[in-house]
């Protein structure tokens, strides 16, 4: 198990403090600044690892960033304080976005992330919470998360720590129908303390989305299940900040994220083949320089 | 425990009991005292005994619907938030339509989910191999981290269900449908990965589990008769296994039967055969291995029992077949 990066943690706490304090305006632009670093780290990770899934890692970026600098009542110091708020990844493969994520906020140190994929690091491809810390369980095979985010809720409720529960779902993956079993009981279960977000970039491994089993209409459907349905543009930080914003109606909250695959970088955008490509040396170095002048 | 029992008084096999109501009165008695204590379960209130626990808990029972994957999950979720889930359901569904829930969830994650598999092995007879869970064993074994535990009777089960709760970690209980008798001698316990011995014996050892470690000690009292000297091991605890007991047995008689109503080719018989081929010359003992090895024909649960052999008249047999090749 990876172990706190204090000094780091410290300094995630000044930027929570900061953000708190923060105008709208300059909140968007901390979690825009926090966003382009993440991005900048994974490329890096990915390219040092030889692989990756880096179009899903950069459609997930924004989201991820909001919860975590914005967001989740959670203490890199203690990972597993029993009064946190719940984060579970459920599309595991973006694996690069959430250990980057992580170790920004300090819950293990930067310099591990050169060792993903590496042989015996604990920065697996997929995530694995009894060895980097600030994960709440493993995921990787699809459809496994949102049912183990219901339990946290449920579980929260029921301890009364006042403790929400969020989970992030791939669009692909919700051709999985553990999905929509999970949504059923969340709604039966009254879960306002949930918000399940589908990081909507309309393209999975193979191809679109719509062209393979298609998801439209996805809000009907979601609201059809019970859920109080957030559509947004997951690139926006003012619209991902309203949109996490607790439950008004009593029924768990689902967020439609409309994203970008490969958001950042040009050539990668809305491309299907880099769902698991890995970037060329020239590629690094063009993603480089577009994201430092992002 | 010790292998030798004869300072213990083996109990009356006369009478019967369901092993499923002492589970589910553990489980309330248990509660009572422990709020973290939580049941999930598949619209199976009813099969899986919970209807007292739903009735005096039932903020505590989350009846996800007819939805194993969501199930385990939700129990998995349960866990991770400090709670102590036991996750309820027919066990061929618990662990075939969630297997991967199963994997991942719960025994790769580490939470400490306690998998209730109802009426296991052939108890639904008629109603044929999609509702028999004789796979459960030969799957859940393959799982690292994962204890998997079948009681012999109701003080194992009712022990069994405390143990998890004071373990904290990923376990299958395998809970038997039919009324069986009690087998655990007096002042015998149940520890985590150990097995007991029941009756003991110099000629051939008979490895049950679960409900076959009755009708194994109805073989011990047919070989008796005939001047064969029987040891009977009750393997309750399945994984993590009691190598050492079951090396013992094997050691200090001529012959082994294992006998368990599931597919032994992943089983209690691949972990017995399994660990005796690899342990030397003192073990290498004739072997037979009696269970369900295909998917059953239509009968009861009786019938279907008596058609592969997992009665005392199946053991005994297997038992004089093995010491004759011996």
């Amino acid at each position: 198990m990876l172990a706190c990066d204090e000094a780091r943690t410290a300094s995630w706490r000044d930027a929570r403090a900061r953000f708190e304090k923060a105008t709208p305006e300059e909140q968007v632009e901390l979690l825009a600044e926090q966003a382009r670093l993440t991005r900048l780290d994974v490329l890096e990770t990915i390219s040092g690892a030889n692989l990756g899934h880096i179009g899903g890692d950069y459609s997930v970026t924004d989201l991820l960033t909001t919860l975590y600098f914005g967001v989740l009542n959670v203490d890199p110091a203690q990972p597993r304080w029993d009064e946190r708020d719940f984060f579970v990844l459920s599309k595991g493969h973006c694996a690069a976005a959430l250990y980057t994520t992580l170790s920004h906020a300090g819950f293990f140190p930067r310099e591990e992330l050169p060792t993903f994929a590496q042989p015996l690091s604990d920065l697996n491809g997929h995530p694995n919470r009894n060895k980097v810390p600030g994960v709440e369980t493993n995921t990787g095979p699809l459809g496994h998360g949102l049912p183990v985010a219901v339990g946290c809720a449920y579980g929260a409720r029921l301890r009364g720590t006042g403790a929400r529960a969020f989970a992030i779902m791939g669009d692909g993956e919700m051709q999985e129908g553990s999905n929509w079993e999970a949504i059923m009981s969340a709604a039966q279960l009254g879960l306002d303390n949930l918000t399940l977000v589908v990081d909507r970039n309309r393209l999975q491994q193979g191809a679109r989305t719509e062209e393979t089993n298609a998801l439209d209409p996805l809000d009907e459907k979601l609201a059809a299940f019970g859920c109080e349905v957030r559509v947004i543009d997951g690139h926006d930080f003012t619209q991902i900040l309203a949109a996490l914003a607790p439950s008004t109606t009593g029924k768990p909250v689902a967020i439609v994220a409309n994203t970008v695959k490969g958001k950042g970088v040009s050539f990668m955008e809305d491309r299907v083949e880099w769902h698991h490509k890995v970037p060329s040396a020239e590629q690094v170095e063009q993603a480089r320089q577009e994201l430092a002048g992002a | 425990m010790s292998t030798t029992i004869d300072t213990v008084q083996a109990p009356d096999r006369t009478a019967t009991y369901d092993n499923r109501q002492a589970f589910a009165d553990t489980l309330v008695e248990l509660a009572r005292t422990d709020e973290r204590i939580v049941a999930v379960c598949n619209d199976s209130v009813s099969s899986s005994n919970l209807k007292a626990f739903a009735a005096e808990f039932p903020d505590r029972l989350v009846n996800v619907g007819i939805a194993e994957q969501n199930m385990v999950g939700v129990g998995a979720g349960l866990a991770n938030a400090g709670l102590v889930p036991f996750v309820c359901s027919a066990s061929p569904f618990l662990t075939g339509r969630s297997l991967e829930q199963v994997k991942a969830d719960v025994a790769y994650s580490q939470h400490p989910v306690v998998l209730c598999g109802m009426s296991p092995g052939m108890s639904y007879g008629e109603l044929g191999p999609t509702h028999h869970s004789i796979e459960d064993l030969s799957w859940l074994r393959a799982l690292p981290g994962l204890d998997i535990v079948f009681p012999a009777d109701r003080q194992q089960t009712a022990e069994t269900v405390r143990l998890a709760v004071e373990l904290r970690r990923p376990l299958f209980l395998r809970v038997g449908r039919y009324k069986v008798p009690d087998v655990t001698p007096a002042g015998a316990t149940l520890e985590r990965g150990k097995v007991q011995v029941v009756r003991d014996g110099s000629d051939v050892a008979l490895v049950a589990t679960g409900t076959l470690v009755s009708v194994a000690l109805d073989a011990a009292d047919l070989l008796a008769a005939e001047g064969v000297s029987a040891r009977v091991v009750n393997a309750a605890w399945l994984a993590p296994f009691d190598e050492a007991t079951i090396l013992a047995a094997a050691a200090e008689t001529r012959a082994v039967v294992t006998a368990e109503e599931a597919n032994p080719s992943g089983g209690l018989g691949a972990a017995v055969t399994g660990l005796l081929a690899q342990s030397g010359p003192s073990v290498r003992r004739p072997v037979r291995v009696l269970g369900v090895p295909t998917f059953a024909p239509t009968g009861s649960n009786a019938f279907l029992l008596e058609h592969f052999g997992l009665t005392a008249a199946g053991l005994a047999q297997a038992a004089r077949d093995a010491l004759a090749e011996g």
